[in-house]
C-alpha cells in the first residue's frame, strides 16, 4: 500500500547537518496496523511525516498503490493526503476558533465532487457518533477533556474513510484509562478494515499492534511481525 | 467553505479585540476619508442641482492671448462679444446658455446692508441649467428684447429681503445697488460651489452696467454648450475649433498685441482643470491624484500587512492542519484573502456609516452655502471597490508568505 524505498532524511542549517533517517525500506500492507517505536529524536516523528505526505525526503521514493509520488506537486500531494490518509496528533491540532462538527468536517471542505454543506455535517456527524461523541457536536474544542479532544481528533481523520491512518502518539498526552480507550478506538478502526501506522513510546500499546517496527538513530533495526498475516486476519473477522 | 472561512474570520476577530480595534480603525479611518473626498469630489464636478446634466454640457469659459513668444499673456473668461461671435452661431450644440461670473451688489432691508451675489444670464441660460421654480419663471428673450426689469431671486434672498416670506413675491420689486427690478421668479438657491450658476439674484445680462457691449474677447462671462448626448462632444469641440481657427491673428485688444489665441469647449472638469493648469494637463492631473490615492491606501495597507502577517504567523497551526488534511496552497491563499476582504468589508461598512456622519454634518454645518453632498451609488460604488483593493493588498503578501510555510514547521508552531 504504502512503499518507502531508500529513504533519507537531512536537515541542513548554515553549521550542523543531521542526518534524521538513514536508509529506510518499508513497506506498509493494506490493513496493518503497525507501531513504530524508538527512543526520542531517533526519527519515528519524520518518518510518518514522510510517509503521510507532510514532509519531502532528501533521498529515496515513497510510492502508494504502486505509484512514486515523490515527485507530486503540492497541489497533487493535498490530494492524495484528503483522500488516502488520516492524521491524528499528539497535541489534538484541532483548530479552537471552530466547533467540534466544524473541525471534524475539515478534510471535506478540500474534497473534490458533490459534498455539500449537509452531506459533510452529516457525514461529520456520523464520525462523532462512531468515537461516541455524538452529544459534543457543538462544544468548542476548550470546553472538551484530553480524551475527547482526542477523540474529535480521530473523528476528523476517519470522515473522508481515508484508507490509511496515521497516528503520531495518540495517547502521549493521556492519562493511561484514556488512552486504552483511545487504542480500543484504532483497534476498532483497524477491524472495520483501515490501515493504522501509530508512532509511540509505550511498549504496552505497541504490542497490542499486529507489527512493531523499532527505529534507533535514524535507522530501522527491527521489524517484527506480533501478530502472524493470517492470525490477523482471522482477528480482524 | 466560503461560510468556514467567515466563521474563523470572525472569531479571529473577537479573538484579540484591540488587534481588531487596530485593524478596523485603520481601515475605515481611511476608507472614510476616501469616501468623503470622494463625495466631495463628485459635489464639485459631478452633475447635481442646478446642472444636473453637465454629463451634456461643455463649458468655454477661458480664453489665453498670448505673444509670439508665449512670454506674456492675458487670460480670463470669455467676453459675451466672444460668445455672440463665436459661440452662439455654432451649428452642433442642441442649445447655449450664457451667464456671468458672480459679482457683488448690495440691497437693503431695514437700513441693514445685505451683501448680494448677482448674475447676468440669457434666456437660455435656463434652458441649459435645471433651476426649481418655486414661483413664477425665469425670464425670456422677450424680457431681454424689452429690457424688462426683471430679476429671478433665490429662495434665501427672498426670507432676507422680504418681510412676510410665507405670501408669494413674483410681481413684487427689489432693490438692488439703488436699481429696482421686479421679482419674475422664485429658485431653490445652489450651493456656492456650482460657480457658473450659484447666485443670489439673476438679471437679464443686458439690463445691468455690464461690459456685455465691450468689442473684446476678454470679458467675465461662461458659455454653456448643452449637447443632445455626450457623444455629440467631439463634433462640438471640432466646430468651436475650426471656428476660432478662423479668427485672423495678429489682433489687438486693449493694447495688448496677441499671436495666439488659446481656447476650447471643456467638458466640466477639464474647464475645472483648466483653472490649476494652464494648458490640459488632465492626464497629469490624474497621475497626481492616482498617485496620492494609491499612497493614501498603501500607507495603512503596509501596515495591514504588517499585522496580518504576525497574526497570521499566530495561526500557523491551523495552516499545518488544513493543509495536512488536504487543502491545497492556493486554496489557502485564497481563504486567506477571503477573510481579509471580509475584515476590510465590514472596515468598509464602518466607513459608510461614519462617512454618511460625516457628510450629513458638512451639509448641516452650513460651511459650504447649499451643500448638497451625498453618498450616491457612484461614490458607495468607488468606496467598495477601494474596500476590495485595500483588502487585496494587505491579504495577498502574507497569504502569500503563510502558503510557503511547510505543513510540519506549521504544525510544530502551536
Amino acid at each position: 500500500m504504502i512503499q518507502l524505498t531508500n529513504i533519507e532524511k537531512v536537515y541542513r542549517t548554515s553549521t550542523i547537518e543531521t542526518l534524521a533517517l538513514n536508509n529506510i525500506n518499508l513497506t506498509i500492507r493494506k490493513g496493518e496496523f503497525a507501531s513504530i517505536m524508538g527512543p526520542s529524536g531517533c526519527g519515528k516523528s519524520t518518518l510518518l511525516n514522510i510517509l503521510g505526505l507532510l514532509d519531502q525526503p532528501s533521498k529515496g521514493t515513497i510510492s502508494i498503490d504502486n505509484q512514486p509520488v515523490t515527485s507530486y506537486k503540492d497541489k497533487e500531494l493535498a490530494r492524495l493526503r484528503n483522500q488516502k490518509i488520516g492524521f491524528i496528533f499528539q497535541s489534538f491540532h484541532l483548530i479552537n476558533d471552530l466547533s467540534v462538527l466544524d473541525n471534524v468536517e475539515i478534510p471535506l471542505l478540500y474534497r473534490k465532487g458533490d459534498t455539500t454543506g449537509k452531506s459533510r455535517r452529516e457525514l461529520a456527524s456520523e464520525a462523532l457518533e462512531r468515537v461516541g461523541l455524538s452529544n459534543r457536536m457543538k462544544h468548542f474544542p476548550s470546553q472538551l477533556s484530553g480524551g475527547q479532544k482526542q477523540r474529535v481528533a480521530i473523528a476528523r481523520a476517519i470522515v473522508g474513510q481515508p484508507e490509511i491512518i496515521l497516528a503520531d502518539e495518540p495517547t502521549g498526552n493521556l492519562d493511561s484509562a484514556m488512552g486504552s480507550e483511545i487504542l480500543s478506538i484504532l483497534q476498532q478502526l483497524n477491524n472495520d478494515g483501515s490501515t493504522i501506522l501509530m508512532v509511540t513510546h509505550d511498549e504496552a500499546m505497541a504490542r497490542k499492534t499486529h507489527r512493531l517496527i523499532r527505529l534507533f538513530d535514524g535507522t530501522q533495526v527491527a521489524d517484527s511481525q506480533l501478530v502472524a498475516n493470517d492470525e490477523r486476519l482471522m482477528l480482524n473477522d | 467553505m466560503i461560510l468556514n472561512y467567515i466563521k474563523i474570520a470572525w472569531k479571529v476577530l473577537l479573538r484579540h479585540p484591540f488587534y481588531t480595534f487596530i485593524t478596523l480603525f485603520g481601515i475605515s479611518l481611511t476608507l472614510t476619508v476616501l469616501m468623503v473626498l470622494t463625495s466631495f469630489i463628485d459635489h464639485l464636478v459631478g452633475s447635481h442641482y442646478p446642472e444636473n446634466r453637465r454629463d451634456e454640457l461643455l463649458y468655454i469659459q477661458r480664453l489665453a492671448q498670448r505673444d509670439s513668444l508665449r512670454q506674456s499673456a492675458r487670460m480670463g473668461p470669455v467676453s459675451y462679444n466672444f460668445i455672440r461671435q463665436y459661440v452662439l452661431p455654432l451649428k452642433t450644440p442642441e442649445k447655449v446658455g450664457v451667464a456671468s461670473m458672480f459679482s457683488f451688489a448690495n440691497a437693503y432691508v431695514n437700513g441693514q446692508r445685505l451683501s448680494l451675489q448677482t448674475k447676468l444670464t440669457d434666456a437660455g441660460f435656463w434652458e441649459v441649467t435645471d433651476f426649481e421654480f418655486l414661483e413664477g419663471k425665469p425670464f425670456n428673450e422677450q424680457n431681454i428684447a424689452n429690457n424688462d426689469h426683471v430679476a429671478v431671486i433665490t429662495d434665501d434672498l427672498k426670507k432676507q429681503y422680504f418681510e412676510d416670506d410665507t405670501q408669494p413675491v413674483v410681481g413684487k420689486t427689489i432693490e438692488v445697488d439703488n436699481e429696482t427690478y421686479r421679482v419674475i421668479g422664485v429658485v431653490r438657491g445652489a450651493p456656492v460651489t456650482r460657480p457658473v450658476t450659484a447666485a443670489d439674484i439673476y438679471f437679464p445680462y443686458n439690463i445691468r452696467k455690464s461690459n456685455y457691449k465691450s468689442s473684446g474677447l476678454n470679458g467675465n462671462y461662461v458659455a454653456l454648450v448643452k449637447a443632445k448626448s455626450a457623444a455629440d462632444f467631439p463634433a462640438i469641440k471640432e466646430e468651436f475649433n475650426q471656428t476660432i481657427a478662423k479668427i485672423p491673428l495678429p489682433q489687438e485688444d486693449d493694447g495688448f498685441k496677441y499671436y495666439i489665441l488659446e481656447t476650447s469647449a471643456d467638458t466640466y472638469v477639464e474647464a475645472w482643470l483648466h483653472n490649476f493648469f494652464d494648458r490640459p494637463a488632465s492626464s497629469i492631473f490624474y497621475s497626481v491624484i492616482a498617485v496620492f490615492m494609491l499612497l493614501f491606501m498603501g500607507l495603512p495597507a503596509i501596515n495591514l500587512v504588517n499585522v496580518n502577517v504576525s497574526r497570521i504567523m499566530e495561526r500557523a497551526s491551523e495552516i499545518g492542519i488544513r493543509k495536512a488534511f488536504g487543502a491545497p496552497s492556493k486554496t489557502l491563499i485564497w481563504q486567506f484573502i477571503i477573510e481579509n476582504l471580509f475584515i476590510t468589508l465590514i472596515g468598509g461598512l464602518i466607513a459608510l456609516g461614519l462617512a454618511g456622519i460625516t457628510v450629513y454634518l458638512i451639509n448641516q454645518s452650513g460651511w459650504i452655502a447649499k451643500a448638497d453632498l451625498t453618498i450616491n451609488f457612484s461614490v458607495f460604488g468607488i468606496s467598495l471597490l477601494v474596500c476590495l483593493v485595500f483588502g487585496l493588498l494587505s491579504g495577498v503578501a502574507p497569504a502569500l508568505r503563510m502558503a510557503k510555510l511547510s505543513i510540519v514547521d506549521a504544525l510544530k508552531a502551536s
